[in-house]
């Protein structure tokens, strides 16, 4: 089995998914693993998508409902496949005042430790005027919680918030 | 004493309700040594009931003493017909489960219960849980119930933690 990575972008609208993924299921296609998520009124999917015979019969397949929908789209063979997950032992939240370079400080400081970030969501809730940005990140680091909360008060700020708490998934 | 097999998703017999334990006895006690070998056989896992492994009784193990960091538990118990009778507080954690290996995802839980259960000879204990343990129990009652923790996912943007901190008066400044 080799597995396409299948992006695809597009203003959001409804029955994208359906719609994509119908044509997959009729060529024959399976699915792997996905992340489809709003963004930005975009609706986004990065989907595995079992490869089939060919990159060019995968395309074939999709590019009449993207130019249906209006969607641009990309595929990239990937290593790796199923039955790979990482379970994260730490989680990272962070809000505050929206300012340019949250991201960057914040995971450079993980990086530094280690941190392998495994899921990252973020958002730019609040009013216009008064933007505040939201980030949750899930990962995996061999360092001890002190250590990371140490690494992480090196932030040269106090407008934004950077709280780790540990993971313990429950196995029952 | 045997390692039993632990039932996976899709067998049915996980989404059925299982029965009260109305006998007390040699083969009841028996049942439970080989339920916990099987509990300690696998990946770490702090809880077991017995519909996992096919026996469609009310009847759960947990265990919260063995946690990396330590948390408020009771030791290892053994639940015959255990009954939740409060519960309080929200709370989201990360839970698997033996019966759906290769997968973990996000359970809201109540953070605080009262629950009640027979020993395995037939006496009632009661207990006040709270947090992980109180979680480990939730999960087990409700394979009692025929219910799986996926049954019961949030989506990975749902978020709590932040009310939960406004409900305490807000974090303390670093």
């Amino acid at each position: 089995m080799k597995w396409q990575m299948l992006t695809l972008v597009g203003e959001d609208q409804p029955g994208i998914v359906a719609q994509v993924t119908d044509a997959l299921f009729r060529g024959g296609y399976t699915l792997g693993e996905a992340s489809m998520l709003r963004l930005g009124g975009n609706f986004t999917i990065m989907m595995m998508v079992d490869g089939g015979q060919s990159e060019q019969a995968l395309s074939a397949c999709i590019a009449p409902i993207a130019d249906r929908l209006g969607l641009r789209f990309h595929l990239d063979p990937i290593h790796g496949g199923l039955h790979q997950h990482r379970v994260p032992n730490f989680q990272v939240r962070v809000n505050g005042a929206d300012r340019a370079g949250i991201v960057a400080q914040v995971t450079g400081l993980l990086a530094e430790s280690g941190f392998n970030i495994l899921e990252l969501d973020s958002d730019v809730v609040g009013s216009r005027d008064e933007p505040v940005y939201i980030m949750t990140i899930q990962g995996y680091a061999e360092e001890t919680i002190e250590t990371l909360e140490a690494a992480l008060g090196k932030l040269e700020t106090d407008e934004i918030d950077v709280h780790v708490s540990a993971i313990e998934t429950l196995i029952g | 004493m045997a390692i039993l097999d632990i039932l996976k998703l899709p067998d049915p017999r996980l989404k059925e309700v299982s029965q009260e334990v109305e006998r007390f006895d040699d083969e009841l006690l028996a049942f439970i040594d080989d339920l916990e070998e099987t509990r300690q056989a696998g990946p770490a896992a702090v809880g077991i009931a017995a519909p996992q492994v096919g026996r469609l009784q009310r009847i759960a193990i947990i265990d919260c003493s063995t946690t990396r960091k330590p948390v408020p538990n009771h030791g290892r118990l053994v639940l015959v017909n255990p009954e939740i009778t409060e519960w309080d507080g929200f709370e989201l954690g990360r839970e698997g489960c033996l019966s759906v290996p290769d997968y973990t995802g996000n359970v809201i839980r109540a953070e605080r219960i009262k629950m009640r259960a027979l020993t395995p000879e037939g006496e009632l204990r009661e207990y006040e849980m709270e947090g992980y343990e109180a979680r480990a129990l939730q999960h087990e009652v409700d394979h009692l119930d025929g219910m799986l923790f996926i049954d019961r996912l949030v989506s990975r943007r749902t978020d709590l933690f932040q009310r939960k901190v406004y409900q305490k008066g807000g974090k303390k400044r670093k």
